[in-house]
C-alpha cells in the first residue's frame, strides 16, 4: 500500500485538483515545478539553513517523565511548540517562500484559523520583503486577537472572511477568490495538508523535518528510531503529516490522529470528520468531508480554531480509509483539562489544537515499554484568553 | 452542429439556427423565493432570451464573487437541493422550448450520483451542463459516457490564460458551447472589456469546434455588444440576480432588464 502522493495527484481515493479553469495555470505550475524545485540542492540548502538559523531547529525531543509517571508507559514530546513563531507551521512557510521567490512570485496571500499559520506567513513575508494579505474568518480574529495583533505587527493585512461560518474553511475560500483575481503575480501559501495537488503532498514534505527529526533524535536515545506509537492532532492534518511522514511505511508504529469532537461527536458541534464525514470535495481536493446529505459543507465546531475544520487532509482520508492510522475524537472539555494536566506535570503550556493529542493518552491503554511520542504542534500563548475565559466552564 | 462529442439538443441546434448574437441569461435557483424557478424561467422565454443557465447552490461557492455568494446562501436558506430543482422543473418543458442549462459545484453533483443527475436532468429536458470544478481528465474518464448517453452537452471554461494546447483538448472534449471567461476572476466583475480583445480574437483564430460564448464582466448593453463582435453570445449572471434582489414585479423587471440589453 502506498501512502505517500500517487503521480497523478492521489492518496488511494483521496486527493486530485478539483479546480475552476481559473486556477488552473497556477495549480499547473505548481505541480510541474514544485517537485524540482524543492529538490535542488541550493534550495536545500537555504530551507536547511533557515531552519536552523531562524526557526531554531531540531526542535527537542523531551523526555516527559512526570507525564511517562501518570500513564505507565514512556513517554517524548516533540516540542514544534519551540519553533520561532511559536507552532509547527514556520517549517512549511520557510518551505513555500522560498519556493515562491524561485517562482518569480511578488505577492503572497494566505488563510489561517487559531492565527499560526498566518503570523508564520507574515513573518517569513517579512523576512524576505514581501506584501503579505491574511484571509481569517470573523469569528477567529476575535477569539485569536494576540495572534492578529502579531501579523499587522509583522506588516501584514489581515482581511476578514465574512461569509458562511466565518472560520477556517471561509478563510480558504476568500484566500482562494483572491488567487482567482490576481493570477500571475501572487502565490497562495496554504497552511495545512489541503488544497488541491500538489500542495498536500507539498506542505507535507516541508512537515517531514519534524519525523525525521525524531527517527534521528529518538535512535540517540533510546537505540531505535521507530516508536511504538506517534500521536498528533489534526484539523486539515499539516502537523500530523510532519509527525507521520518518515513512519508512513514503518507498520510497527501506530500512528494515532486525534480530531476535534467539540461538543461531542453527534451534538451537532463537532469537527470529528472521519467519524462525521463522507467522500466529497473541499477546496480543490476530494477527501472526507462533513456535508449534508445534498452536499452542502457543514458549519463545524472546535473550542480550538486550528481544527474547526469541516474536510480533512487527503493524506489523513487515506490512512483512516486504508486503516493504516488510528483516529480518535477528543472533546471541548477534555483537550482543555488535558491542556491544564500538561502545564502542570511538564511545566508545558500547549496550544489548545496540541491539547487534543495529549488528551488521547486517556483513551489508549500503553504497556510499560511502550515509546510513545507526542507532536506537541504549538504553545498556548495564543489561547490564553480561552484558558481564562473558559476556565469555570471546564474546571466544575 | 453535431460535435465530436456526437451530442444534438436544443442548445446545438440553436447555433447551427442562429446566426445572431445570443444572450444567455444565469440564475440561482430558489432566489428570491424558492419557488421562482418557473415563474423566472417563464418569463425569460417569453423576455426573449436565447438560453438560460439555472445555478445550483453550493455552500462554498469558490468561484463566485459576493452577488452569486449572497443568491446561494438564501437559496440554500429557502431550503433549495438539486432533487427539489429536478421536482420544480418536472413539466417544464412544456412551457419553456429554449436551451436550459444547469450550473454548479461537483459537491453536490456528486452526492446525488452522476448517473443520476445526467438521467434527472434528461427526464426534465436539460440540454447541458457547467460543472467549472470538474478537472478534465476526471471528465473524460468517469463522467462523459452519462453526458453521452443523456445527450447532454459538457461546458468547460477556458480563461485568457489557458494555452492554445488545452484550449483545443477542451474543445475536443465539450459540446453546447465553449464559456470564455473574459478575465481571470471570480463572478461579478466590473472590468474592462476591451483589454481582452486580444484574447477573443486568439479565440477565434483558434477555428474552434464549438461555439463562443463569452461571460464574466458582462453587465449592461454596451459590454454584451462589444463582447458579442467576438463570439455567438454573451452571458449575464451577476447583474441580472442584483435586478431580482431589488425587484418588485419579477416578470415585468425581467421583460425590461432583458429589453434593456437586447434592445
Amino acid at each position: 500500500m502506498q501512502y505517500t502522493v500517487n503521480e497523478k495527484g492521489y492518496y488511494g481515493n483521496f486527493g486530485g485538483a478539483y479546480i475552476p479553469e481559473m486556477l488552473y495555470p497556477n495549480v499547473e505550475e505548481l505541480q510541474q515545478k514544485y517537485l524540482s524545485i524543492i529538490q535542488e540542492p541550493s534550495f536545500q540548502e537555504e530551507f536547511n539553513q533557515l531552519l536552523e538559523d531562524y526557526v531554531g531547529r531540531p526542535t527537542p525531543l523531551f523526555h516527559a517523565k512526570r507525564l511517562s509517571e501518570k500513564y505507565q508507559t514512556t513517554i517524548y514530546l516533540k516540542r514544534e511548540d519551540l519553533c520561532h513563531t511559536g507552532a509547527h507551521k514556520i517549517n512549511n512557510t520557510i518551505g513555500q517562500i522560498l519556493l515562491a521567490k524561485k517562482l518569480g512570485k511578488k505577492r503572497i496571500i494566505a488563510e489561517t484559523g487559531a492565527g499560526q499559520h498566518g503570523v508564520a506567513t507574515a513573518t517569513v513575508c517579512a523576512l524576505m520583503g514581501y506584501d503579505c494579505v491574511v484571509y481569517m474568518g470573523e469569528i477567529d480574529i476575535e477569539r485569536q486577537k494576540p495572534n492578529v495583533e502579531r501579523m499587522r505587527m509583522l506588516g501584514a493585512e489581515v482581511r476578514p472572511a465574512l461569509s458562511g461560518s466565518r472560520t477556517l474553511k471561509d478563510a480558504t475560500n476568500e484566500a482562494i477568490r483572491d488567487w482567482i483575481n490576481n493570477p500571475v503575480d501572487t502565490h497562495y501559501i496554504i497552511g495545512s495538508v489541503v488544497g488541491p495537488h500538489p500542495y498536500p503532498d507539498m506542505v507535507a514534505r516541508f512537515q517531514s523535518v519534524i519525523s525525521q527529526e525524531i527517527q534521528e533524535q529518538l535512535l540517540d536515545k533510546t537505540g531505535k528510531s521507530n516508536p511504538n506509537y506517534v500521536i498528533a492532532c489534526v484539523g486539515g492534518g499539516s502537523n500530523a503529516a510532519g509527525a507521520f511522514y518518515h513512519y508512513l511505511d514503518q507498520l510497527d508504529v501506530k500512528l494515532i490522529a486525534v480530531e476535534a469532537a467539540g461538543k461531542g461527536v453527534n451534538s451537532g458541534f463537532s469537527a470529528a470528520t472521519t467519524y462525521l464525514g463522507k467522500p466529497g470535495i473541499i477546496h480543490g481536493s476530494k477527501t472526507l468531508l462533513m456535508q449534508t446529505e445534498d452536499g452542502q459543507i457543514v458549519e463545524p465546531h472546535s473550542i480550538s480554531a486550528g481544527l474547526d475544520y469541516p474536510g480533512i487532509g487527503p493524506i489523513h482520508a487515506h490512512l483512516f480509509d486504508s486503516g493504516r492510522g488510528e483516529f480518535f475524537s477528543i472533546t471541548d472539555q477534555e483537550a482543555f483539562t488535558a491542556a491544564m494536566m500538561l502545564s502542570r506535570t511538564e511545566g508545558i503550556i500547549p496550544a489548545l489544537e496540541t491539547a487534543h493529542a495529549i488528551a488521547v493518552l486517556e483513551n489508549i491503554s500503553f504497556k510499560k515499554d511502550d515509546v510513545v511520542v507526542i507532536n506537541i504542534s504549538g504553545r498556548g500563548d495564543k489561547d490564553l484568553m480561552t484558558y481564562i475565559s473558559r476556565k469555570d466552564e471546564f474546571t466544575q | 452542429m453535431e460535435t465530436l462529442m456526437h451530442i444534438k439538443n436544443r442548445l446545438t441546434d440553436i447555433f447551427e439556427a442562429s446566426n445572431k448574437p445570443l444572450l444567455n441569461i444565469y440564475f440561482t435557483a430558489g432566489f428570491p423565493a424558492l419557488e421562482d424557478t418557473v415563474l423566472i424561467l417563464k418569463a425569460l422565454e417569453k423576455a426573449g432570451v436565447d438560453m438560460i443557465e439555472i445555478g445550483m447552490p453550493f455552500s462554498d461557492p469558490l468561484a463566485d464573487g459576493p452577488t452569486i455568494q449572497e443568491s446561494s446562501e438564501i437559496a440554500l436558506q429557502n431550503g433549495m437541493t438539486i432533487k427539489k430543482l429536478f421536482e420544480q422543473l418536472e413539466g417544464i418543458r412544456n412551457h419553456i422550448s429554449i436551451p436550459i442549462m444547469l450550473m454548479g459545484y461537483l459537491n453536490p453533483v456528486m452526492q446525488y450520483g452522476i448517473k443520476n443527475f445526467c438521467e434527472s436532468a434528461r427526464k426534465v429536458g436539460v440540454d447541458g451542463i457547467i460543472l467549472p470544478d470538474l478537472p478534465f481528465d476526471e471528465f473524460n474518464e468517469f463522467y462523459a459516457k452519462y453526458f453521452h448517453e443523456n445527450q447532454l452537452s459538457n461546458i468547460f471554461l477556458v480563461t485568457p490564460e489557458t494555452s492554445t494546447q488545452r484550449l483545443h483538448q477542451i474543445d475536443r472534449s465539450a459540446s453546447g458551447f465553449i464559456y470564455a471567461v473574459s478575465t481571470n476572476s471570480t463572478t461579478g466583475g466590473t472590468k474592462d472589456l476591451t483589454h481582452a480583445a486580444s484574447y477573443f480574437e486568439r479565440l477565434n483564430n483558434e477555428k474552434l469546434n464549438n461555439p463562443i460564448m463569452i461571460g464574466f464582466n458582462i453587465n449592461n448593453k454596451e459590454n454584451f455588444r462589444y463582447a458579442c463582435n467576438f463570439a455567438n453570445g454573451a452571458i449575464i449572471g451577476s447583474a441580472f440576480i442584483k435586478m431580482l434582489k431589488e425587484s418588485k414585479n419579477i416578470e415585468a423587471d425581467i421583460i425590461q432588464f432583458v429589453d434593456s440589453i437586447k434592445n
